[in-house]
């Protein structure tokens, strides 16, 4: 039995388009990446100090950028991850719900597999639709899309601090050259702090 | 931003007597009319007091939790507490990953959890060591004294040694007298020196748990 859910053979984006031009209209977000392909499309956007790549910690990323979204309510918090990412910490999202912080925006880059373990299968091309699950767990702006174009209305939602956001973006299951941030956390943690005019010890 | 039901409701945390892991063995339908009606204020052990005190002269803004009964006081007093956000996991390791980030933007944040919860929270450890994280956990033990749960008994051994192992200072209070102090020592190792430290509450602390209604 195979399950279409889209990914495979609907209409998708291309993931360093999306994120190029999403990232390229919130040049004031604070950016947290999940590990693997979604910190590669961030970096190769550009590296920016507002950026916390995660290269461990798989499920972690929606929790870091609650903490933060938390410390940081006037600053939009946006995370970028994959769908295998995402499915690791599924339980943040009742987290973030129950927390409704009105400046975390996540967007779930869906290619249905997992991309750097040499592109096995996830949950969501075997059922899972984790629009449906965003809402079960609580977060009401919960909505897929399909193509670049609707960058700008997710920047202008992001910018807008209105709502938790949770955005599934369908992509193809491609594997673009890899684009590699820089792998010190404790640098890449100190200098974010230092962005937002936080001292390190 | 408080969560929305203002968090007075939820009457799991009331009850001394239920822990969160065994919720689901002591509640029946039977239970529920007790359950609800004692939701009165309870008087907290002057250790958990003692808890909250250092939390909050040390300015945390964030405290994170699967619950205990050993945490109730301080997740109580962090509801009702309008600068510091309580934040409900449904498994510890988010919580490593919740105070990195309110480090992050420079905020103090703690993580609460029993003796189970260290085993969830393993590869997420990595972040703390993988940046260089302060990080301060309480830690309720559970599994290492009349404790009536066998299940219990596996990971309250290992809790220790898979704290250890991953890197973060491990200081132990089992006196209540001793408790302030003890945390007190901790937080200013994790938030001044940036260490990474959990602070095991032993389960003497705690006493028998009741497992029957007489």
């Amino acid at each position: 039995m195979s399950i279409d859910t889209g990914t495979s053979k609907g209409k998708t984006a291309d993931r360093r388009e999306f994120v190029s031009k999403l990232l390229g209209a919130l040049p004031d977000a604070l950016v947290v990446t999940g590990l693997g392909s979604a910190s590669y499309d961030v970096f190769a956007a550009g590296d920016r100090d507002k950026n916390y790549y995660l290269w461990g910690a798989m499920g972690g990323s929606t929790s870091l950028a609650l903490g933060l979204a938390l410390a940081q309510p006037d600053k939009s918090v946006v995370v970028i991850t994959g769908d295998g990412e995402q499915l690791m910490g599924i339980g943040s999202l009742a987290t973030i719900a129950a927390k409704q912080p009105r400046n975390l925006t996540i967007v779930v880059l869906d290619n249905g597999h997992f991309g750097e373990t040499g592109m096995q299968r996830s949950h969501t091309s075997l059922g899972t639709d984790l629009v449906s699950v965003a809402k079960g767990f609580g977060i009401a702006n919960a909505f897929a899309v399909e193509s670049i174009d609707r960058c700008g209305d997710i920047a202008d939602q992001a910018a807008a601090r209105k709502a938790t956001t949770f955005v599934r973006v369908c992509i193809e299951a491609s594997e673009p050259p890899r684009a590699l941030p820089p792998r010190d956390g404790a640098h890449v943690k100190n200098r974010f702090r230092s962005a937002l005019g936080f001292d390190p010890f | 931003m408080k969560n929305r039901d203002g968090g007075i409701s939820n009457l799991y945390f009331v009850k001394p007597a239920i822990r969160f892991y065994d919720f689901y063995i002591t509640a029946s339908p039977a239970h529920a009319d007790w359950i609800a009606m004692d939701h009165r204020p309870t008087t907290a052990p002057a250790w958990q007091q003692d808890i909250f005190k250092v939390l909050k002269e040390g300015n945390v803004r964030q405290i994170a939790y699967v619950p205990d009964a050993g945490h109730s006081h301080v997740i109580r007093s962090a509801i009702a507490d309008p600068d510091i956000e309580d934040i409900v996991l449904t498994t510890e390791e988010e919580g490593v990953a919740v105070v990195s980030g309110a480090w992050l933007g420079g905020q103090r944040a703690v993580l609460l959890m029993q003796s189970s919860g260290v085993g969830n929270c393993v590869n997420m450890f990595s972040l703390l060591s993988s940046a260089n994280f302060p990080f301060f956990t309480l830690v309720t033990m559970r599994g290492e004294y009349a404790d009536f749960n066998p299940w219990q008994g596996p990971m309250g051994r290992a809790t220790q040694g898979a704290l250890e192992l991953m890197g973060i200072t491990v200081l132990r209070a089992s006196d209540p007298d001793q408790v302030e102090e003890i945390v007190r020592a901790g937080f200013d190792a994790a938030f001044e020196a940036g260490d990474r430290v959990a602070v095991l509450l032993g389960q003497n602390l705690i006493g028998r748990k009741k497992w029957e209604r007489k």
